[in-house]
């Protein structure tokens, strides 16, 4: 692949609340973020609520400035753009919301929704006539029919809502396209509609997705790479397929072990429950941030925080884990396996750390 | 395992006193593993809107046992809420259960009073909803709502029922319990919310928990320890569950049955284990094929065409027939009604002779409910 399109690079930010338990009052929402997106490709992000996937979304749409770190789009910094230059980026990133109802104005008929972009960016569509007939063909490009440019919000279904949210954000011809949770408030029926019109939507286009969700069973499905997040931190990023199967840290394993699975053989599966919750952002753990909750978690992971390794993937392809004691890549590892096989890697790490000191 | 069977007779005590107060005669002590806890036959829910009275569930019929999970699967506005709601005694006002029975342990829930149920909610059934958060009083600290069910049910006194309510944060696996308990819902997380709404259901040991939605608001890893923390006390506690849920794959791990509801009527049920390999009604077999899962990435999914009917707007004739690829004339004139579906090697799948069975059996050997459908074309539906 060639100079991805777009690239984070060391993406911080950080909130000051009130007050908090232990009296902090900063909240490191993103700590040093750093990802590429190539163009026409589905980046899946994943991670529980509160690790920092909205933040990020909202720091790629500039509603949110980092404290530090860079964003490069096709090799330009938005960040330091103003005006014409400013508006000109902001129409080749657009987002889909999560909540269909929440998100579309119910004063506004659907036609309206879908032009309201052009209000800003004027250049684009200059005379009411190509308004009309883009907003038309917008319509028929996410399925729905033309008439329904008169009708309000209230009077389409959920699924039918999405697609007006996917056709607003498609007025603009964006590059990429930031998709939060965009089918987790679809009944499934209608979720399998709208992944099928996304699919049919970036093979015409070739637009880039950025797809946030929890749900992995549609992110595999969507995704060519996927990256985990955890507090803040992406630990670990690697081809869809290579992460899913042989998830290489101990938080990537335990997500896709408690993800439920949709298979009727009727084993149950030998599952990883993690103890405890996800610790409140505003005292995360020293080191590594998952220890409170990992099973193979050694006095260095207190004290150092792991480096991202990048980890040798069978088909070639670049997985990359945040952990000082990587599982075995042959297959997720569980228990006592797991306790045997750590005692031997904590040796060859903490060599392997000291030498990089 | 055991403690929790040698405390059973002492707590039920009270709770089968009720039972037979209110004229049932139902058995005392613990209720052997797949005996038939609740019984629903022809339940029907009206809802009066100010467009007419539309009915909103339909003529549902299902069994729950004790120590098995049946689930009921459907999309959101198919009645699957409303059932537990009509089962629990606590529709909103502007609903009415315009017919059928709800048999618990032999007692017609469905021909009671409201006050004469009241005496069912907590010794007999319990009921956890998927918001913690709304369904918790914010006013009153966990310790005051988890002993609520030990002062009215069993007349105990604040400091009994403090005890009893610590007991239950311990069988719930909230830490430090004797200090938790002076906290506000609000000062727990979303899963530790969960559970004391889970202790609150399960307090007086009741026969039936019905869980609606029990970890949708949750992430997955807090999902995984609330549905471990479901099983074992169903297993303690031999409970019968249902577990209202729209998720096919938390059906397919958590659940020994299914009833598949569309529209506000069952259209399928069954073993999961049969009912997911082999779906003999076309909305099954849609909603699976909807999931993405064994297919090459990208690929293009089967999803079901068009929307549910409003409820204002139920066809004569089948249900699904608007959205129904097998879709025949017969289908628009005569509503098909659930009946016993043959499997695939064309025997039909029927109940096994109840034995003596000892807790825990192995799938497989424990009596199953029988397979039904309500299609006119559930035996050819796999020849398209």
């Amino acid at each position: 692949m060639s100079e991805p399109l777009l690239k984070i690079d060391g993406l911080t930010k950080t909130f000051h609340v009130a007050k908090s338990a232990s009296g902090n009052t900063r909240l490191k929402a993103l700590d040093g973020i750093s990802l590429t997106v190539g163009r026409g490709e589905t980046l899946g992000l994943v991670g529980e609520s509160g690790c920092g996937k909205s933040t990020l979304a909202r720091t790629l749409m500039m509603l949110e400035t980092p404290d530090e770190g860079t964003v490069s789009f096709e090799g330009t910094n938005p960040f330091g753009l103003r005006g014409k230059e400013l508006l000109g980026w902001r129409r080749r990133v657009q987002m889909v919301f999560q909540d269909p109802f929440a998100s579309l104005n119910a004063r506004m008929n659907a036609g309206d929704i879908i032009a309201e972009p052009w209000a800003t960016h004027r250049g684009l569509y200059p005379t009411s006539r190509e308004r009309e007939a883009r907003v038309r063909e917008l319509l028929h490009m996410v399925g729905l029919r033309p008439s329904d440019a008169r009708k309000s919000p209230q009077e389409f279904s959920g699924g039918q809502r999405q697609r007006i949210g996917i056709a607003r954000a498609l007025a603009l011809n964006p590059d990429v396209m930031i998709l939060d949770e965009p089918v987790s408030a679809l009944d499934l029926s209608v979720q399998a509609q709208v992944l099928n019109l996304l699919n049919e939507l970036q093979q015409e286009l070739g637009v880039s997705y950025i797809f946030i969700s929890h749900d992995l069973t549609v992110v595999r499905h969507v995704a060519d790479r996927v990256a985990v997040m955890y507090l803040g931190r992406i630990i670990e990023t690697g081809a869809t397929e290579e992460v899913f199967d042989h998830p290489r840290h101990p938080y990537t394993a335990a997500l896709m072990s408690a993800s439920p699975k949709l298979d009727v053989t009727g084993t149950r599966r030998d599952r990883i429950v993690l103890q405890g919750e996800l610790p409140s952002p505003l005292d995360p753990p020293s080191g590594c941030r998952f220890r409170t909750r990992c099973w193979k978690a050694q006095d260095i992971c207190a004290d150092l925080s792991p480096e991202p390794q990048v980890l040798a993937a069978p088909d070639g392809t670049k997985h990359v884990a945040e952990c000082h004691f990587p599982l075995d890549s042959i297959k997720g590892l569980t228990g006592a396996t797991a306790a045997a096989m750590s005692t031997a890697t904590a040796a060859a790490q903490s060599t392997a750390t000291a030498a990089a000191q | 395992m055991k403690t929790a069977t040698d405390q059973a007779p002492a707590k039920r005590s009270r709770a089968a006193a009720t039972a037979a107060a209110a004229g049932t005669g139902a058995a005392t002590g613990q209720a052997k593993a797949h005996d038939v806890v609740l019984q629903v036959r022809d339940l029907a829910v009206d809802i009066r809107t100010h467009r007419g009275t539309v009915r909103a569930v339909n003529s549902v019929a299902f069994e729950a046992r004790a120590g098995e999970t049946l689930a009921l699967l459907g999309e959101s506005g198919c009645g699957k809420s409303m059932t537990a709601k009509a089962l629990a005694g606590i529709m909103d006002p502007v609903c009415d259960l315009a017919d059928g029975e709800i048999l618990l342990n032999g007692t017609d829930l469905a021909a009671l009073t409201a006050k004469e149920r009241l005496k069912f909610a907590g010794p007999e059934l319990g009921i956890v909803f998927q918001d913690a958060l709304t369904a918790l009083n914010p006013v009153y600290t966990v310790g005051t709502q988890l002993g609520e069910a030990f002062r009215i049910h069993r007349g105990l006194n604040a400091k009994q029922a403090r005890v009893e309510a610590i007991d239950l944060m311990k069988r719930v696996g909230i830490p430090e319990p004797e200090s938790r308990i002076n906290s506000y819902p609000h000062q727990f997380s979303g899963g530790m919310r969960q559970r004391i709404l889970i202790a609150m259901a399960v307090a007086l040991n009741p026969r039936l928990l019905i869980a609606d939605e029990p970890t949708t608001a949750l992430d997955v890893t807090v999902q995984a320890q609330i549905m471990q923390l479901l099983r074992k006390l169903r297993e303690e506690g031999q409970m019968a569950v249902i577990l209202i849920t729209h998720d096919l794959a938390v059906v397919a791990e958590e659940a020994d049955s299914v009833a598949v509801m569309y529209a506000g009527n069952v259209v399928e049920s069954g073993p999961v284990s049969e009912v997911f390999a082999d779906p003999r009604h076309p909305y099954t077999k849609g909603l699976l094929e909807s999931v993405p899962v064994h297919l090459e990435r990208g690929a293009r999914l089967k999803s079901i065409a068009g929307s549910p009917p409003e409820l204002h707007d139920i066809p004569a004739g089948c249900v699904y027939q608007s959205r129904c690829p097998l879709v025949q004339d017969i289908c628009r004139a005569e509503r098909p009604v659930l009946r016993p579906v043959t499997s695939v090697t064309g025997t039909p799948v029927t109940g096994a002779p109840v034995t003596g069975t000892p807790v825990n059996v192995p799938s497989g050997t424990e009596p199953r409910p029988a397979r039904t459908a309500a299609c006119h074309f559930s035996e050819e539906i796999n020849n398209v």
